[in-house]
């Protein structure tokens, strides 16, 4: 078998592009995100979060992800922004603060970057840019 | 005959829904964007579409992860706006043109477009914030609206290309429709921004100022960007964007510029604007 080329969007830095591969792996995520629609579900997940995740057969990393909010790793596994961000609002958070955890800024920091014109795209456009970043 | 006068092209940030419905249009941060809005209005007054198409996409409200139809037409007598976990935006509900929504379903997959019909479908501020900043908070919308979500959210989208194609089919299905009736084509989404990990906060203005001259003056300019393009330029989620290529696909190649407004930020967003009409009278 041919070895598949790698995706064309891969060496985009700090971004997982959501296909058909992620979306396979995160399916259990993102049904679990969208069952929290209905304020019961938001009710019931708040009551029992271990509990109520486990109707959605999701790894232990995808469980240990969502419990922790690790927003990042939740999309690396598979989630989706429009999926998770209904976590966000279960938690009472906006989309703004969940971007703002994402890029380990504070809100503060986020919404000053936000307002001085946003993140630029200089510097941000592939890997290689951020390999001389520290950390 | 029915016929398509104009274009109407706007982001749909859901924070700008928020700040409407939460009475905070004049604070200083939110007035910088509403105010852009206000000669849309008068405009949008005058021009008194029967009908608005409006192109947006659905965020993980009406179609999860089960199914993710590329192109999907509301044919139902009205939508409701949906409880995207804030709560439902206090906004009227969404009567639909289910004839004629039914006869471009037909038209344009004999032309070989291949829609899925949607007869229940709750919208959600993709659909409902470019309608809130064209018409305010009207008791009930002034006109039918015909809702054709596109899907941004799992890659790929359809290109932009297929996109514009599409939106000249729905320009012949729209002038083949018998009873005379004016309608508005609106493109939503975008500008630039990325709301997603470690690059989330990306504004590439100057990416979004090109894209609205190409829409203006060259449009094939901006159905060649490629999505890996507007995913490494405009941000992951900035390439909601090809769904302005459908509205542009159904107005002439030559249009008059009506108006045009770019902000940033509202939220995450760049906040691009675009009135565009036909030459014709």
């Amino acid at each position: 078998m041919m070895e598949k080329p790698e995706k064309e969007y891969a060496d985009i830095p700090g971004t997982t592009i959501f296909d058909a591969d992620q979306s396979r792996k995160g399916y259990g995520v993102n049904m679990f995100c969208m069952s929290l629609l209905k304020a019961d579900n938001r009710a019931a997940f708040k009551a029992n979060e271990a509990e109520y995740l486990k109707a959605f057969n999701l790894t232990p990393d995808q469980t240990e992800a969502v419990l922790k909010r690790q927003w990042n790793r939740m999309l690396e596994l598979g989630g989706n922004i429009y999926f998770t961000s209904k976590l966000g609002a279960t938690d009472g958070l906006s989309f703004q603060q969940v971007a703002a955890m994402m890029t380990g800024a504070t809100q503060q920091e986020y919404a000053d970057m936000m307002l001085a014109g946003g993140r630029s795209v200089e510097g941000n456009r592939r890997k290689s840019e951020w390999e001389h970043k520290n950390g | 005959m029915a016929k398509i006068v104009a274009g109407v092209f706007t982001s749909h940030v859901p924070a700008i829904g928020a700040a409407l419905d939460n009475g905070k249009t004049a604070e200083p941060y939110w007035q910088r964007v509403f105010g852009g809005y206000e000669k849309s209005k008068e405009w949008i007054e005058k021009v008194k579409p029967d009908v608005c198409i409006v192109v947006f996409n659905d965020h993980a409200t009406a179609f999860s992860v089960d199914i993710v139809p590329t192109f999907a037409l509301g044919c139902a007598e009205e939508f409701i706006p949906a409880d995207e976990g804030w709560g439902p935006r206090p906004v009227p509900v969404v009567k639909g043109h289910p004839e004629l929504a039914a006869h471009i379903a037909q038209s344009v997959i004999l032309d070989e477009f291949d829609l899925t019909v949607v007869n229940k479908m709750e919208v959600d501020h993709g659909l409902t914030v470019p309608l809130s900043l064209m018409f305010g908070q009207p008791a009930e919308w002034p006109c039918k609206i015909i809702p054709l979500a596109v899907n941004v959210v799992l890659f790929p989208p359809p290109t932009g290309n297929r996109c514009y194609n599409l939106g000249k089919a729905i320009r012949k299905a729209v002038e083949s429709y018998p009873e005379d009736l004016r309608v508005a084509i609106f493109g939503t989404g975008g500008m630039s921004h990325q709301i997603s990990g470690p690059r989330a906060g990306l504004i590439n203005s100057e990416f979004d100022k090109a894209f609205l001259d190409a829409l203006a003056t060259d449009p094939k300019k901006a159905v060649g960007i490629k999505h890996v393009e507007y995913m490494r330029e405009a941000g992951a989620e900035g390439i909601e964007m090809v769904m302005w290529l459908v509205a542009r696909g159904a107005l002439d190649e030559e249009v008059n510029e009506v108006y045009r407004f770019y902000t940033v930020p509202a939220s995450n967003t760049a906040v691009g604007h675009l009135i565009l009409e036909n030459k014709v009278a």
